[in-house]
């Protein structure tokens, strides 16, 4: 039986991928679980594996092409299989890919509807019994069809390949509706609910249920991924009038503005990682109200206490930085201050339970965020191990998902530039981040009303006023500031 | 708390409200000499006396019409039905007299006036004498329907139902007699009409169902337990009126339902609670209801017929496995 290869969803937030290397050839045998190919995601270059066993027959895209998720880019079948029906329309998908956009999104809609696990639209299948089960299934139209139907000539209407690939090169009248109708989403009500309030396209995410159904647990897994919080804002922010392509035409704005009118110039095509910066960065600024808040902090008792563990711990190879001091010091005055340590969700707060502090981290073509977990149990040097390690490997594009995801609280440094101030976009649906910046010597009026140089350093927290009040934040700072000045509140 | 049987519960629930309401009396075949046919009436002719414990014919349209007389000039009948399937008989004065007589008469006649005996397969009865009815009974307006599964349940709405001016159908468990169970001893002890009663918390997939199959439903729970699955098991205890505010609570916390009942699928009563599901909760769905019921079919004589036919746990632990995509 077919397999067809999807471009699957291989971080939460990605919605297209950059096929960058194919590592099977077409007539390669491939088992299940194989890895076909090397794409690059918004986040980093994951594998892609093989759902089926048999011959790689077809390979639809090539290298450097770029497809969106739910996209069939690949079928595997047995080595004299007739996959001319699979093959066709998606070779007709990606035609269009070039063309109308509309009909192409609306093909990879229907292929996504189709069955995007072609094993377990058999295994229900199989699983329906004669009696009341047949009547159960009746209710979820089109399960049962797509993993049995796509390989044989006359597919029926489950297998969406063949019915709009050669009519919907120019969708108008009846063949939209075909291309409708073919075209929806399956996803659980629950599912449906679950993404519309956190104002997310269920398009992009893969379906976990049968017959490749949305379920609740995969939306979950898109939100708490982070990128669907991207978007969720941005919908919650919407005034009733403001319907919601407004969003998505907002979101594709950078790409329209990148051809300026004349002069020298080159385009340098949009990164995975530069669209979604953009993107978040773009929903997050607008309809999050922010306000900042800018503290200046004496680091005299901070260095030296970072001294003293060096020293001390010198032969573990501890190496703490200021950084990795401030990120000991935030998580601690989070547990102070679980309104800081929020989200908002449309219709609650959301209290974390755990600390979970991402740390903003420059790499080749932009930043990306490793979450330290439960940064306000670990010690010092504990936080400046994990941060040296998964900072290398967000340089080098290792990172796991689950380790640049979940965060609930950020931190951007741009002491180690000179910058003395400045403020950060939150990142959502984080309620705030701290914007700190470098530490310098400065004069300042002591205790005993002296001047005294002392190593000063500005923080300033950028606040979501749907959660944080001024005072609110006024007073996590104020907690901050304590700790840093003098580290043993922290353990008072 | 008194341990006792299912049996002994109705007894003392009659025998409470019997000694409580002089109104109240017993009327049924084999309720008197012969202590009743599943001896839940036993001793009470000895207590009462023919007046109030009162042997009838084989006649039970008659003595359910007698039963609505009775009703109407204010004393409240308890009427047994040897079982349910007996009862089919007397189904036109249950819903042509019953449950219409307090509309009909605008109000001035109530109707305090409870049937009740057992429901549901036993073992290899066949066709006619195996019949889950309180569905069909729950169909009519103007009757209200009770399915206690435990002994505390049986005492408390009967109880509830004798002191309830509409017509109360009690369908007892035929093979839960000898259930053994706490029952509070307080004489007041009932439990209101129309409340169901979550028997087991869990928080991944609720089984709704009532009656004997609430056992079904538990061992299911246990066993998709060793599974790490939390089943919310949801008694509803009443037919009608029906709990909906439970329903949907239990709903709107697991996102995803298996419907049990002993009786057939057509128009069973979970055919209603789906129905209620999707009008009040379809938000709510992750997956659609899915149901467990006796197969479509009279029930055979046939013992390993039967066994196909009738509701399982391992038909509740496959259907949980469905709604849960696993």
């Amino acid at each position: 039986m077919a397999t067809k290869v999807y471009m699957e969803a291989l971080s939460p937030t990605m919605e297209e991928g950059r096929l960058a290397t194919w590592l099977k050839n077409e007539g390669d045998q491939v088992k299940e679980g194989d890895v076909l190919a090397e794409v690059e995601t918004d986040k980093a270059t994951m594998e892609l594996v093989a759902r089926g066993s048999g011959v790689l027959r077809k390979r639809m895209i090539a290298e450097g092409d770029t497809a969106n998720v739910g996209t069939v880019i690949a079928v595997i079948a047995g080595a004299d299989e007739d996959v001319s029906a699979l093959t066709g329309g998606a070779e007709a998908a990606a035609s269009q890919d070039k063309g109308g956009e509309s009909a192409s999104s609306a093909e990879q809609k229907a292929q996504a509807a189709a069955g995007s696990d072609v094993g377990q639209g058999a295994a229900a299948v199989a699983a329906a019994g004669p009696t009341e089960q047949d009547q159960a299934e009746r209710g979820t139209p089109g399960e049962a069809t797509p993993a049995g139907a796509a390989p044989t000539p006359t597919p029926d209407r489950g297998t969406t390949a063949p019915a709009t690939g050669d009519r919907s090169i120019a969708p108008t009248g009846d063949d939209a509706d075909a291309s409708g109708s073919n075209g929806r989403v399956k996803a659980s009500p629950l599912a449906r609910k679950i993404a519309n309030e956190a104002g997310m396209q269920l398009g992009g995410v893969q379906g976990s249920g049968p017959g490749g159904r949305i379920v609740k647990r995969d939306v979950e897994a898109a939100i708490s991924g982070g990128g669907a919080q991207a978007q969720a804002p941005a919908a919650q922010a919407q005034a009733p009038a403001q319907p919601a392509a407004d969003a998505q035409a907002e979101a594709q704005a950078p790409r329209a503005a990148a051809a300026p009118a004349a002069g020298g110039y080159h385009d340098q095509p949009l990164s995975q990682m530069r669209k979604t910066i953009a993107k978040r960065l773009t929903q997050s600024i607008g309809p999050v109200p922010h306000f900042f808040l800018t503290i200046e902090v004496d680091m005299g008792e901070a260095a030296k206490l970072r001294a003293r563990i060096n020293e001390r711990f010198k032969d573990q190879g501890v190496k703490v930085s200021p950084n990795d001091l401030i990120i000991k010091a935030v998580a601690a005055a989070l547990r102070k201050h679980p309104w800081v340590n929020a989200a908002w969700t449309g219709d609650a707060i959301r209290f974390h339970d755990g600390v979970h502090i991402g740390v903003a981290v420059a790499v080749d073509e932009g930043l990306i965020t490793p979450v330290i977990k439960d940064a306000d149990r670990k010690g010092v040097g504990e936080i400046a191990g994990e941060v040296r390690e998964l900072a290398g490997r967000a340089r080098e594009k290792k990172l796991k998902p689950d380790e640049y995801t979940g965060s609930t609280f950020s931190i951007s440094n741009l002491g180690m530039f000179g910058i003395e101030e400045f403020t950060a976009v939150i990142n959502p649906p984080e309620a705030a981040i701290l914007a700190v910046g470098a530490i310098t010597p400065k004069v300042v009026v002591d205790e005993a009303g002296d001047m005294a140089v002392r190593q000063r350093m500005r923080m300033t927290l950028s606040c979501d006023h749907r959660v944080i009040d001024g005072a609110t934040g006024a007073q996590f700072l104020q907690t901050l500031k304590s700790y840093l000045e003098e580290p043993m509140l922290m353990v008072a | 708390m008194a341990v006792i049987t299912y049996r002994e519960a109705l007894n003392e629930a009659l025998a409470e409200e019997m000694e409580r309401d002089p109104d109240v009396f017993l009327m049924g075949e084999e309720v008197g000499v012969y202590n009743g046919a599943y001896k839940v009436s036993k001793g009470l002719l000895e207590r009462f006396g023919e007046m109030r414990v009162v042997d009838t014919p084989i006649t039970e349209l008659g003595f359910a019409g007698l039963g609505v007389g009775a009703a109407m000039t204010g004393i409240r009948p308890v009427i047994e039905f040897m079982t349910w399937n007996f009862a089919i008989l007397a189904f036109d004065q249950i819903f042509n007299s019953a449950a219409k007589m307090r509309s009909m008469s605008s109000g001035q006649f109530k109707m305090p006036l409870t049937f009740r005996g057992p429901t549901g397969a036993a073992l290899q009865l066949a066709a006619q004498h195996s019949q889950a009815l309180e569905s069909q009974v729950a169909h009519y307006p103007g009757v209200k329907v009770v399915v206690p599964g435990t002994p505390a349940d049986a005492k408390g709405l009967l109880k509830a139902a004798i002191r309830d001016d509409d017509p109360v159908c009690v369908f007892e468990g035929e093979m839960l007699y000898n259930l053994k169970g706490e029952v509070p001893e307080d004489d007041d002890f009932i439990i209101p009409l129309g409340v169901a009663d979550l028997k087991r918390e869990g928080s991944d997939v609720s089984i709704i169902t009532h009656g004997k199959m609430i056992h079904t439903a538990l061992q299911a729970a246990a066993k998709l337990e060793k599974d790490g699955i939390q089943a919310d098991v949801l008694d509803l205890r009443s037919l009608r009126p029906l709990d909906t505010d439970a329903i949907l609570a239990t709903v709107a916390k697991t996102n995803r339902v298996v419907l049990l009942e002993e009786g057939w699928p057509h128009g069973g009563i979970t055919a209603t609670v789906a129905a209620l599901i999707q009008e009040e909760a379809f938000d709510m769905l992750d997956a659609p209801i899915l149901r467990v019921t006796q197969a479509d079919v009279p029930m055979p004589y046939a013992k390993a017929l039967e066994k196909a036919v009738k509701p399982s746990v391992e038909m509740v632990i496959e259907k949980v496995n469905r709604v849960l995509y696993r």
